[in-house]
């Protein structure tokens, strides 16, 4: 039951995270975006962990530690596109995606 | 026994999560950034307190419950560092 | 009980995502976005997860928080024309993310039943790694590729991050805001030795407990990156050696392991039973400061040029 709850829950927030990557125009907000978006996908991956519980364990320890890994990934990701905002802001003194 | 240890339990669990609705109003509710961290401490300090006293006698081992009074202590010291930092930091910006 | 407080969770966290989404004001979404993190952390516990809960309280709301405030802190200077999408653009989107919304929940609610699950393979397999915890078994048995190629990214990232510094800072350090204040110095000369105890016991207890060399590493650059805000500690140029061989001495055992088990077990990344867990050790040490480094550097952002620091 909240296995589904939390599944419904992971849903959701990939759709508020991908309405905000595409609608908010500040790259600051995309990375937020992008993370909540990442949130979401890695909610749903450990609901599908937590589906496959049995014997003595509360999840499938193997969907688990491809999540640690994931997470690990999505920082790598956001510190990088953190050095490249900072390094156009420093060289445009805008924080702008578009070349206007 | 049993049944009195639980009522210890949520007794303190229920005054710790009070404080920690306290402060969360104060933090919303005051007008400046001194008097708002005011608030913030009442529920680090005395809502964890509280809290880690209401699970103290509900940890199995003693290993256990040196763990939870030192979260409560490491918790401590970083927000009354941290409130320290941040007052002065909002002293500079008010008043250059 | 639980349900009430599963939904409560649920709705939270909902509420914080669309607050970090479309708050107006930038640090607030920021705030949201941590506490975000931090809930997740809970409803990680929640799902049976606890591994994963100490990473997502980790680097979900901790050094990612982190790193938001700060190139927060430095974009405020720049100008921030916001220009607010078009209303079709915003009615599209919306339609196109309530689609794809709708479209996984169909899916979580059509999922197989039962549920196909590794858990018996898992606990029948456990014994021969030494370990207890079947999450690091896997991270450091059976999926080991994946975690070494996963320290590779690390690596390969803060390559990058190093790489979008201008020329005459190549090599230099990275810039480093100091803030001498007497309760932050107390706070950084008290906290890491504790920290560094916590940390390096993280990786020790994943052995048998929740726990694991990233979210230990995670406090170690922590403890850092607070020593140097206090002014305590520098942080190295990124030419100097023994940065390098820190950066590199983790995955490079991880590796050498890997390739002797071509020798002692037959195959990549494969280890002799008798000598499972030692070896496992032997990677995770020199990670653990591999990963604390690196997590460290990547938070402090690429070198600048001297002078600028």
């Amino acid at each position: 039951m909240s296995a589904d709850l939390y599944g419904l829950c992971g849903a959701a927030l990939v759709g508020i995270g991908l309405y905000g990557l595409i609608v908010q125009p500040h790259p600051l907000r995309k990375i937020l975006a992008f993370n909540i978006l990442g949130g979401g996908v890695f909610l749903l991956f450990g609901v599908f962990a937590r589906r496959g519980a049995a014997l003595s364990l509360p999840g499938d320890p193997v969907p688990q530690a491809l999540l640690i890994t994931g997470l690990v990934v999505s920082f790598a990701a956001t510190a990088l596109a953190v050095a490249l905002l900072l390094r156009l802001a420093a060289e445009t003194g805008r924080a702008r995606l578009d070349d206007e | 026994m049993t049944l009195l240890r639980d009522l210890f339990s949520i007794v303190a669990i229920c005054a710790g999560g009070f404080f920690f609705l306290a402060g969360t109003v104060g933090l919303l509710r005051f007008p400046d950034m001194l008097t708002r961290l005011h608030a913030l401490t009442k529920a680090d300090n005395l809502g964890l307190g509280l809290i880690v006293l209401g699970l103290l006698p509900r940890v199995g081992s003693v290993l256990g419950g040196v763990k939870l009074v030192a979260v409560w202590a490491l918790a401590l010291l970083a927000s009354a560092c941290v409130s320290q930092v941040a007052a002065r930091m909002g002293r500079l910006r008010d008043e250059p | 009980m639980s349900l009430g407080l599963d939904l409560l969770l649920a709705a939270l966290m909902l509420g914080l995502a669309g607050w970090t989404v479309l708050g107006r004001d930038m640090f607030a979404a920021i705030a949201a976005f941590i506490a975000y993190g931090l809930l997740l952390g809970i409803v990680w516990v929640r799902v049976g997860a606890l591994d994963v809960a100490l990473t997502e309280a980790a680097v979900g709301g901790g050094v990612t928080g982190g790193l938001l405030i700060a190139a927060w802190a430095r974009l405020r200077a720049t100008a921030m024309v916001e220009r607010k999408a078009g209303a079709g653009l915003a009615v599209l989107a919306a339609l196109a993310s309530l689609g794809v919304a709708v479209l996984l929940a169909a899916v979580v609610l059509h999922l197989p039943q039962p549920a196909p699950t590794l858990v018996p393979e898992a606990m029948a397999n456990l014994a021969p790694t030494g370990l207890g915890n079947p999450v690091s078994a896997t991270l450091m048995a059976w999926r080991a590729l994946d975690t070494l190629l996963e320290k590779l990214v690390l690596l390969l990232a803060l390559l990058g991050i190093w790489s979008v510094a201008p020329d005459a800072a190549w090599g230099a350090r990275p810039a480093a805001s100091v803030d001498r204040d007497g309760a932050l110095t107390f706070l950084a000369q008290f906290l890491p030795p504790v920290g560094v105890v916590v940390g390096i016991y993280t990786v020790w207890t994943s052995a048998d407990a929740p726990g694991g060399a990233f979210q230990g590493g995670t406090i170690l650059a922590a403890m850092w990156l607070l020593a140097v805000r206090a002014g305590l500690a520098d942080l190295p140029r990124v030419a100097s050696r023994w940065l390098r061989l820190a950066l590199v001495a983790g995955p490079a055992v991880f590796l050498a392991v890997g390739l002797a088990g071509f020798v002692l077990a037959g195959h990549f990344l494969a280890y002799p039973e008798a000598v499972a867990k030692p070896l496992i050790v032997l990677i995770e040490a020199p990670m653990i400061l591999s990963i604390g480094v690196s997590l460290a550097l990547m938070v402090a952002g690429p070198p600048v040029p001297k002078g600028d620091a």
